[in-house]
């Protein structure tokens, strides 16, 4: 499947990190083609648990450590409009829901995205993740059918298949691969643990490379009038 | 500097330096957000707290291993089981934390005489 050409992508998620880990190889990829891209991440990741033992960081230096991998990371994506929104990392879902819709109905009007790249709502595992998801989901779901820019979200809960069965969206990153890996270890205080799990799953015959190397996935949202 | 394991001597004069004061505390307890994702009888549960303001007359870390700190109020008590590591940090707060053996941070106890950002 080849990406759809798009006036203005936005992507809305609230981890540093999830970016890289579900669509740096379509962002990429759109940027190569010109495409701006704006990135709007809600928090800097503060209660990420990877200290490291010995520990690298501190509760306290964290978010410092992760704002600069964000910034690195969108480097390499190409993402040249990098919004970090000040929220603070496990709380989205306890902020005032209309704010939330809010945020993104704003960055909407502002930028005028033709395409809107979040977390699919009820499948995506992490609180943060779907609140963020069901903020963007309601924002777009309140505008003019005709003026709605398309919603690709991003599914990975246990169940996900097997209820919504294959994602419609299957896009190949091959050619920008190797962006995505350094893209990846650029948040480097969240994924050396992860090149070791990968290790481990290598070893028990499930690696997650291939998965995220050759494809990405997206869920297209449809809107109930 | 870098946190480093307990020191249970140096770490008990870091709590004692604290006592009597208003200071503001960060509490909190994790098993990570993917927890039940990974392993779908995992019962996920874990209190967060930040910038409570408290004041100790007393704290105390016990001598084990992970260690465990307690701090008697007025009215009541504050505690953290799983303490390894901990540091002053260059704003002088005593940033104690405990962290498994995949470095991954299972509780967190800081004290401070300033709100924490």
């Amino acid at each position: 499947m080849t990406l759809k050409p798009q006036r203005h992508v936005l992507v809305v998620f609230p981890h540093p990190d999830d970016e890289a880990f579900s669509s740096a190889g379509v962002i990429r990829l759109y940027r190569n083609m010109g495409v701006p891209v704006t990135y709007a991440c809600l928090t800097l990741g503060e209660m990420g648990r990877n200290l490291g033992n010995p520990p690298f960081a501190t509760r306290e230096s964290l978010p410092e450590i992760r704002r600069k991998e964000l910034q690195e990371a969108c480097k390499v994506m190409g993402i040249e409009d990098l919004r970090m929104m000040g929220f603070r990392d496990k709380t989205i879902e306890f902020e005032d829901d209309e704010k939330m819709v809010k945020l993104v109905q704003d960055l909407i009007s502002e930028l005028n995205p033709s395409l809107i790249i979040t977390f699919l709502p009820n499948y995506s595992v992490h609180p943060d993740h779907e609140a963020t998801g069901r903020a963007v989901v309601e924002a777009v779901r309140r505008m003019p059918k005709d003026e709605r820019p398309t919603v690709y979200g991003v599914g990975f809960a246990n169940n996900t298949i097997a209820e919504k069965g294959e994602p419609d969206v299957i896009i190949d990153i091959t050619t920008v691969k190797e962006d995505k890996l350094k893209a990846l270890l650029a948040h480097n205080s969240q994924t050396t643990w992860m090149v070791e799990e990968n290790q481990k799953r290598i070893d028990e015959g499930q690696p997650m490379s291939d998965s995220w190397f050759h494809y990405e996935k997206f869920y297209t949202i449809s809107f109930v009038d | 500097m870098r946190m480093k394991e307990v020191d249970v001597l140096e770490l008990q004069k870091l709590i004692d330096s604290f006592a009597n004061k208003d200071v503001y505390i960060h509490l909190e307890t994790t098993n990570g957000s993917y927890a039940t994702h990974y392993n779908e009888q995992f019962f996920n549960a874990s209190a967060f707290i930040r910038n409570a303001k408290i004041r100790y007359e007393h704290g105390k870390v016990i001598n084990d291993n992970p260690h465990r700190v307690g701090l008697k109020l007025e009215n009541g008590w504050v505690y953290a089981q799983g303490i390894t590591h901990y540091e002053l940090d260059e704003q002088g707060r005593l940033l104690m934390a405990g962290l498994n053996h995949e470095g991954k941070l299972a509780i967190a106890l800081e004290i401070s005489e300033t709100p924490f950002t």
